[in-house]
């Protein structure tokens, strides 16, 4: 089994993979961090968008193996000393959730937008570039509102 | 996904090697189309040769010309600055392809090589008369795609760049399928003056393919009139539950005339 090393949300971490193993199961089950989604089997939903060497991957459609080195960014890493990150609080303020658990996926595709677009999102920037994110509950309505106000405070 | 052998070689002629000495090799690119298939138990390669560690990635554009190397991303080619100038459609259709997240890892090799018959790259490839250089040969574009799924590639060889020659105008129009956003049809038209227009189309039939009787329409007038008359025959197109083979052939000409009116 090859022995992987990783940076994760700061802190180096390792352990020993098959070629097999994605990285969501990586992180969840090797690392205990359940924050990052598995919500289809076909690639599709975007709960499982981590960040890859600053870029918002499908961790569901990546080896953990080919991410030998990589600096992974994932939900858990956002809040600093108790305090949620912009975009967290966005989310929290605008209503951007109901069951949850396209959130995390969510949060980092809409840090990723600001990193590409900026800070000034318009409404339908948003809704395209949410295009790999599906939310079965809250219509998007105020997902879309909350990457826009989380934005413009990053 | 059955278990295999993971391996990331740093050079060409490595990954070359590699595959050849594997019982039942496959290259791998992004993964986007590999590794989904491989979840589904459709590929059970023994080894898996990932070329991102290759570094084959860059878009180069000259005078004439534009080469983009295999393992460049939809994202590195739909925002490379020297193709939104050469050849804009390129790098919007490039932009069009799956959700942001796909963008960042799925490459053109790995899409060509796949020949998705709704992939958004083959048409181009056909309208651009491009050129797939590999390991060891150049393959023209007409020559390349041949069915479902199935190009002229022998079993090994591997994708190295992309060539061809900047066109006067082109464009690319897709309707995406509103679930998947692959190309339910999309077709791409390119303008090379004297040398003529070519047309090509993905989504709507086994392959990608030319429209000629809309490249001939076109060279002798680049208009959205000249191609009224075409006639499109839906005897061969396919057919699913998104669209019926007569909507498709409606839709290769609706989407030819909008990429005229768009060509730049
Ligand atoms: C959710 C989702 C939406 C998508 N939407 C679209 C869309 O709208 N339009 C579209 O066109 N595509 C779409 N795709 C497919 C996407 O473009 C893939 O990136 C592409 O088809 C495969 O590229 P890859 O680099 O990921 O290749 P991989 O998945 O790594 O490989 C695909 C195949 O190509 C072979 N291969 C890879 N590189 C080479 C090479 N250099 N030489 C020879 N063979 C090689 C592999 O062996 C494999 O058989 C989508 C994919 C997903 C997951
Ligand atoms: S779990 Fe990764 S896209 Fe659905
Ligand atoms: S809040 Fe339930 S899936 Fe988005």
């Amino acid at each position: 089994m090859p022995a992987i090393s990783m940076t994760v949300n700061g802190e180096k971490v390792c352990g020993d993979v098959e070629g097999r193993t994605l990285l969501v199961d990586f992180i969840r089950g090797n690392l205990g961090k359940t924050g990052t989604h598995v919500g289809c089997d076909t690639s599709q939903c975007g709960a499982c968008v981590v960040h890859v060497d600053g870029k918002a991957i499908k961790s569901c459609t990546a080896l953990a193996v080919a991410c030998d080195g990589a600096t992974v960014n994932t939900v858990e890493g956002l809040a600093t000393n108790g305090k949620l990150h912009p975009m967290q609080e966005a989310f929290r303020e605008h209503h951007g959730l109901q069951c949850g658990f396209c959130t995390p996926g969510m949060i980092m595709a809409g840090i990723d937008i600001v990193k590409r677009k900026g800070k000034k999102l318009k409404e339908e920037t948003i809704r395209e570039e949410l295009e790999g994110n599906i939310c079965r509950c809250t219509g998007y309505h105020n997902i879309v509102k909350a990457i826009q106000a989380g934005a413009a405070k990053m | 996904m059955y278990e295999f052998e993971y391996h990331r070689p740093k050079k060409l002629a490595d990954a070359v090697k590699l595959i050849k000495s594997k019982k039942e090799g496959k290259l791998m690119a992004g993964g986007m189309t590999l590794i989904p298939t491989m979840k589904q138990r459709l590929a059970s390669p023994t080894d898996v040769i990932d070329l991102s560690g290759l570094g084959n990635s860059g878009v180069s554009v000259t005078k004439t010309k534009v080469t983009i190397k295999a393992g460049t991303t939809h994202a590195e080619v739909a925002s490379s600055s020297d193709l939104k100038k050469a050849v804009p459609a390129l790098a919007a259709l490039a932009g069009m392809i799956g959700d942001p997240h796909v963008r960042h890892k799925g490459t053109i090799g790995g899409s060509v090589a796949n020949a998705d018959p709704a992939a958004d790259y083959p048409s181009a490839l056909l309208a651009l008369n491009a050129k797939v250089v590999t390991d060891s040969r150049t393959i023209e574009a007409d020559k390349f795609f041949k069915s479902l799924f199935e190009t002229a590639l022998r079993t090994n060889e591997i994708i190295k760049q992309i060539e061809f020659e900047i066109p006067a105008r082109s464009a690319y129009s897709k309707f995406p399928n509103p679930a998947s956003r692959y190309a339910m049809v999309g077709v791409f038209v390119a303008d090379f003056g004297k040398k003529g227009v070519r047309v090509g189309v993905t989504g709507a039939k086994g392959s990608a393919y030319r429209e000629k009787a809309m490249e001939k329409a076109l060279t002798a007038d680049f208009s959205a009139d000249a191609i009224a008359k075409v006639k499109i025959k839906a005897d061969d197109m396919n057919e699913d539950i998104h669209a019926s083979a007569e909507y498709r052939a409606h839709l290769v000409g609706v989407m030819a005339k909008r990429a005229i009116a768009a060509a730049k």
